[in-house]
Parts: structure tokens; sequence; C-alpha cells
């Protein structure tokens, strides 16, 4: 019993040490202090932390990252409060539907410095009229990466070139319902966005033929099995490619020119925020074309930050599977919020044609 | 007396209350509501009107029973090999070994093993059979899944074995009875117990395994785990991710019924 007691002892005063240990990092970090700090909310590796470094240096706020990895997860997180994030980083379907909910503050415009460095054609868009909630950060597609040691080059330009009897159980979807389904839609000439039962049926009977040509649906670990050579063909997003490029040269990314989606990550500023000079500050940080682009540079995403461009090396700029030409951009569509009814629908469709057996 | 007893079990029918009984009526209660928070019969309707539904507890009742099939064919010779052998308890240690570690860490070591370039295919290779494909089939998901589950299958099973007294045994043969009539009418009917407990705690969780359906099986097998995952996270629909939910805890119930203890009547 004395032992026993003892134990509990020591176990209790080593945890008051470390308790104190920590509070006193986190002061001597200035964590604590009040109003010098920013909460950014993003997703996993999403941002180079020398960056980070250099903002702190020059702004001396202190910048803590959290980190999320789905905009549902966020959005949850979100809602349900009790967190003070001052900036998060959602899809721009998500900003729509934040809106929606009313979990978003306006940007006011008259704080922000260089929202003209954005390209003009990602700015205003439909899902943030006049950009009063948002700030984008990163954009990019989703298209096909093959393998040229399996695939020729050049053989897969479209979306129904997927369909050939030659790539049999060949094929990786990423597990999404939404960019499956839209892709099936955009090769048949729809809307990514449609709301017709009709339509979607269509594309449901579609995949259903493409069944025997995929060899799986998965998440993340698509970039582990491309870079090892599991499958020849994924369909997948652009920054998800480019990590997988980096990692096995025989990889080549492709982005449909009938169409495809055009996705942005955007800086917004969450109802839980409350430092806002840190806010703007970081804003006006990221806007500046030299971080941008060292931002790109590092994650590899495009960038929307137009002067940033400039200072990328060459051949990423003019890379057409990254920065597509002005007719693929054309062609390209933006996903809105349906609405929690719809998304079921695209949902259970999707899982029928997980469910189908060929 | 009888009151000093019933204060003793306060902090478990607490823990009851709290953690098993609310979760519960909560997940009933959600199963009646749609997507836009009305109260409804709808979630069940669409539930046994939907092909697609029913295929899949269909599939999910199938795999599961492979996967208990599997495990119990390969843990019944183990547990009685284990009961024979000296040195028990470190056999014993290395079967319950793997359960230390993390489930989706096995997963992936597994996605390295059977994949294109991984250690089986390589295996192959060498003996001039060439590559196959491992993953992604349901042969690959049946294995996997068997894997993780055959310690909880063994435990029950060795402990019943290793109960039997050996006079049974040398009564049966004592009596002229042939190895095979000693275990089918000796052993077999007095670990039918062990078998039983197995089974239990393989066929339910197997039921709703849902992370290795699309790590192993890349989501080539669909079960009803997949389903609540989506609905509770990708479409919010929580009325029909409890619906499912619930037909899992039914399925459950029925099985505990189906394997457990009978009234034993006329012996």
């Amino acid at each position: 019993m004395k032992r026993l007691m003892s134990f509990l002892v020591a176990i209790g005063a080593l945890c008051l040490l470390l308790f104190a240990g920590s509070r006193h990092l986190q002061q001597s970090q200035g964590l604590t202090s009040g109003n010098k700090v920013l909460t950014l909310y993003n997703w996993g590796d999403y941002i180079d932390p020398k960056l980070i470094t250099k903002f702190q240096k020059e702004t001396g706020y202190k910048v803590q990252v959290e980190t999320f990895d789905s905009n549902e997860a966020m959005y949850t997180k979100i809602q349900q409060g009790g967190t003070n994030y001052d900036l998060a980083v959602p899809s721009e379907y998500m900003v729509q539907k934040m809106r929606k909910a009313h979990l978003l503050k306006p940007i006011d415009k008259s704080r922000v410095h260089g929202l003209t460095n954005i390209d003009k054609r990602f700015r205003n868009l439909a899902f943030d009229p006049e950009n009063r909630y948002s700030i984008p950060y990163f954009w990019g597609t989703l298209g096909i990466i093959y393998n040229d040691q399996y695939v020729k080059p050049g053989a897969v330009q479209h979306w129904d070139d997927l369909w050939s009897p030659a790539y049999r159980n060949k094929i990786m979807l990423v597990d999404s319902s939404r960019d499956i389904m839209g892709m099936a839609l955009l090769s048949q000439g729809h809307s990514v966005n449609t709301t017709d039962i009709a339509q979607l049926d269509a594309a449901k009977a579609k995949l259903d033929r493409l069944s025997p040509n995929v060899k799986a649906i998965v998440a993340d670990e698509i970039k582990m099995y491309m870079a090892q050579n599991e499958a020849a063909l994924a369909v997948t997003w652009s920054g998800e490619a480019s990590e997988m490029m980096a990692n096995n040269s025989h990889l080549h990314y492709v982005v449909p020119s009938e169409g495809s989606n055009l996705w942005f990550d955007n800086l917004v500023i969450p109802k839980t925020a409350k430092h806002y000079k840190a806010i703007y500050a970081f804003i006006n940080f990221m806007l500046k074309p030299e971080n941008a682009a060292q931002n790109a540079a590092y994650i590899g995403y495009a960038t929307p930050n137009d002067p940033a461009k400039k200072l990328l090396p060459r051949s990423v700029v003019n890379d057409k599977a990254f920065y597509p030409d002005q007719t693929t951009l054309a062609h390209l569509q933006v996903y809105q919020d349906l609405g929690n009814r719809m998304v079921g629908i695209y949902n259970d469709k999707f899982l029928e044609f997980k469910m189908f057996k060929h | 007396m009888k009151r000093a007893h019933g204060f003793y079990s306060v902090p478990y029918v607490l823990w009851l209350a709290l953690f098993v009984i609310a979760p519960l009526v909560l997940i009933v209660y959600q199963s009646f509501f749609n997507i836009s928070g009305q109260f409804t019969f709808d979630n069940y309707k669409l539930y046994l009107s939907s092909g697609t539904y029913l295929r899949m507890t269909l599939n999910s009742v199938w795999y599961a029973l492979l996967i208990t099939a599997l495990t119990l064919l390969i843990s019944y010779p183990t547990a009685y090999w284990l009961s024979q052998t000296k040195h028990k308890q470190l056999w014993l240690l290395l079967i319950i070994l793997p359960t230390w570690i993390n489930l989706l860490l096995k997963a992936y070591a597994f996605i390295g093993i059977f994949s294109q370039g991984g250690s089986v295919n390589r295996f192959l290779q060498f003996f001039g059979f060439g590559a196959h494909q491992l993953l992604f089939t349901n042969t690959s998901f049946i294995l996997v899944a068997a894997y993780i589950e055959i310690p909880f299958m063994i435990l029950p099973i060795f402990n019943a074995i290793d109960e039997l007294k050996p006079s049974l045994l040398n009564a049966s043969k004592d009596l002229g009875a042939t190895n095979w009539q000693t275990f089918s009418k000796v052993v077999f009917p007095l670990t039918l117990d062990g078998v039983k407990a197995g089974v239990q705690a393989v066929f339910i969780p197997s039921l709703s395994l849902f992370m290795l359906t699309r790590l192993i099986g890349g989501n080539k097998v669909i079960t009803l785990g997949t389903a609540i995952e989506e609905h509770f996270l990708v479409t919010q629909n929580w009325g029909m991710g409890s619906t499912i939910g619930v037909v899992l805890i039914i399925a459950m119930i029925a099985i505990m019924f189906l394997t457990g203890e009978r009234k034993k009547r006329g012996r």
C-alpha cells in the first residue's frame, strides 16, 4: 500500500512538472501572450514552414498551425465551436456551404493589399461573388495520371479513353463521389453540378461500364500506389499528381480538354476568429508575389497569384498539365454546393457503382 | 446487506447507462429522422426496399461468414495443438502479440507484402510464376481480415480445450472409440462453448469492417461499415447511417442469441 502511494505521488509530481515546463515553454514562445498570435487551420503540409518563420520574424505574430484532412471534418469542427481558428482553408463548394450556414466573417477589402495580384479569371466566381468571404490560395484540376511504362504517351487524352478495353483492371479512382460522378457527367457533356436525375442515372450507368477497368477506389493511398507502379492509370487531383510525379519520373498528368473540374482552396475567416490584425497581416503576406511563389514552389500546386507566376521557373508555368491553356481552362467547371439532399443522391449513385459487379 | 451490494454496483451501472444504453438510444432515436430533421420511417422503408442496401447487407454477412469459417478452420487445430505442447504460455504470447500492434499499421504492412513489387510477388517471380494481382481481390481481403481476427478465435477455443480433463479422453479410448469418434463425440461437444465464444468475437466485428475494405479491398468489397462511414462523414445523413447501425445491432443480437447458451433440455 505504501509503495502504491509513493508511486502515485511520483506520477502526480511528474505530471505537475511537465505541465509547468510546457507552460513555461509556451510563454517563452509568446503563445499565451494574448494578441500576438494567429491560429491557422490548414490542410496537412499545405504551407512552406519557412514562410511561417519569415512571417513571424517580419511581423512578430506567433503562428499556430492546426490541420484537418477533409472539408467536412473542418466544417464540423468550426460549426461545433469551442475552437479559436483565425483563418481556415476550405475548398470552393465548402466556402459556399459555410457562407450559407453563417460560419464566415466577410473580408474587409480596405485592409487587404494585393488582391489584384490574383488572376482575374479566379476572382469573383460563382461560389463567392466579389470575393466577399474568400481569397484563393491554390487552384487545380481533376485529371488522369498515367505511367508511361504501361500506357503509350498521348494514348490517353480524354475521359472516354479510360473506357478502352486495353485498360482492363488497370485504373485507380479517387474515393470521392462528386469527382467520379463528375467525370462521367463531363464525358457525356453534362454539367458537374447537374441536379437532373436522368443525367445522373445515365452517368451511373456509364460508370458501371467502367467497372471492369477499375482496379481500386482508394483515397490518399493512391499516391503511394502510383509511385510504386501498382497501377497504370489513376484519376486524381493535380496537386496529388504533382506529388506522385516527384516520386516517379514515369508518371504524367493530363487534363482532358473537353472539360474537367476546377477547384480552389481559399483563405477564409471563420466566425471563431479573434485576432484580426494578425489575420490581415497574414493575408497580405501571402498575397505578396515572392511569398506566393515560394509557397507554390514548395507545395507544387498552381498559384492563382499572377505576378508570382513570373517568379516561378518557366518549365513549371509552361507545363500545360498544371497551368492549362485558355481553351482547356474555358471548359473547366467549378463545383457548387448542391445541398444535403442532392449530395446524398450523388453519394448513393456512387455507392451503387462501387457495389456493381461486372 | 442487500443495500450494500447495490451500492457497489453504482459505478458499473452508471458506466452502462452513459456509454452503452445512452448511445444505443441515441442511435435508434436518430434513425427516425431524415436529412432535414423531420420525424419519419423513410430510412427504414428505403433500407428495406433498396436493392443496394439489401445486397450490401448480404455482402457483409457473406464476407463475415467466410472470414469466420476461415479463422475457425485455422484456429481449432492450432488451439488443439497448443494445448498439447510444452511452453504453452510462450506460444500463446506469440499468438497474442500481433494484437498489440495497431490495426492500420498491420493493414499498411499487408499493402507492402501484397503489392506488385511486394515480397509475395517477388517470391512468385523467383519460382517463375510471374507477378499476380494480389491486392484489391476478395481473397486478399478475407486473408487479411482472418489474420487480424485469428487471436480472438484461438484464445477461447484454447481455454476450452485446455480445461478438458485427460481422463475423459482416456476413458473414451479405453471404451474402444477410434480417434475420430473421440474427437467428434467427446472433444468437440465439450469445447463447443469455446467455439461459440470465438465465433461471436470474430463474426460480429467482421460485419462492419470498413478500413480494410478500402485499404486491402480497394472498395471492391463493400460492407455496411462503408455505408455508415459515408453517411456520417460525407453526406451527413445521420439518420440513414443510424438506421444501418440499428440493423447491425439487430444482426448482432441475433448472432448472440443463436450462438449463446441454450437451456439444456432432456439431459
